[in-house]
């Protein structure tokens, strides 16, 4: 086979089945859906569906944050007496 | 220097242990980890103050994302890649090479890694699609999709975290200022 095989991959080339199912054991603790409903029967499929259904969601909050930020951020710049003092808050 | 003590070395495999998955999940709850990116990011945000507003959403939403990249100190893939895409925007040059290295691996290499068994095309699309979902994952193999998620969900949760205080700090502050 090729020996690039050996680039930059951290482990062994050959991952074991138990590894994968380890890491998918880990990825279930991270996910709400999951991690809350207390069975150990959780295909691996649904484990991959909820953790991008969970990922997406952050994401949506992080741009509905980001512009709720940007919105405070513009009326700080508006009122300029208060600025000074919000501007210390922030930096 | 030619020796190393017995503290550097017993440091240097902590130091290699931890880079396995599992204790890096830890370190993104830790109160000390989001007191940085919050520092971290209220810098970037002075300096996010021009543009109209459609563009400032997305300006602090890049700012927000390369502090959590830079806070990570490009120890995990995704965030590696979250650096490199604002230098791809510059030197695209730089994007043709790296996609030329990669064809070499480009043979799917999901049939090999079986996820209990035989992976079936469902269970292939969805592991493309969480790679697509975390960044720089598009064409790893499964088990390196599933370590990068490991890490980059608690990041992502820390960063919503440290956001949603900062939007309450400065609306709590600025409502009152406006009394």
């Amino acid at each position: 086979m090729s020996s690039r095989r050996s680039r930059q991959q951290s482990s062994s080339t050959r991952i074991s089945d138990d590894q994968i199912i380890d890491l998918v054991s880990k990825l279930r603790q991270l996910v709400p859906e999951i991690r809350d409903r207390r069975s150990d029967k959780v295909s691996a499929s649904k484990v991959l569906q909820e953790t991008c259904n969970y990922i997406r969601s952050l994401h949506r909050e992080v741009d509905d944050l980001s512009e709720r930020l940007s919105q405070l951020l513009a009326t700080i710049d508006a009122d300029s007496p208060e600025a000074a003092i919000i501007r210390s808050l922030i930096n | 220097m030619a020796t190393m003590t017995n503290t550097e070395r017993s440091r240097d495999g902590k130091r290699r242990r931890k880079k396995k998955v599992g204790a890096e999940g830890h370190k993104w709850k830790s109160q000390a980890q989001q007191q940085i990116y919050s520092s971290k990011l209220r810098q970037a945000l002075a300096r996010v103050r021009v543009g109209g507003a459609e563009r400032r959403g997305k300006a602090v939403r890049e700012a927000a994302d390369r502090v959590l990249a830079v806070t990570a100190k490009g120890r995990s893939r995704w965030s590696r890649a979250i650096l490199r895409s604002r230098l791809k925007l510059k030197f695209t040059k730089h994007r043709n090479k790296k996609r030329h290295s990669r064809s070499h691996s480009k043979k799917p290499r999901l049939s090999v890694y079986r996820l209990k068994g035989k992976t079936a095309p469902v269970l292939q699309r969805k592991v493309r699609f969480l790679g697509r979902l975390v960044p720089g994952c598009r064409k790893e193999p499964l088990p390196v999709i599933l370590e990068e998620a490991i890490d980059y969900i608690p990041a992502l949760e820390m960063q919503v975290r440290a956001m949603s205080t900062l939007v309450n700090l400065l609306a709590a502050s600025s409502s009152s200022s406006t009394q």
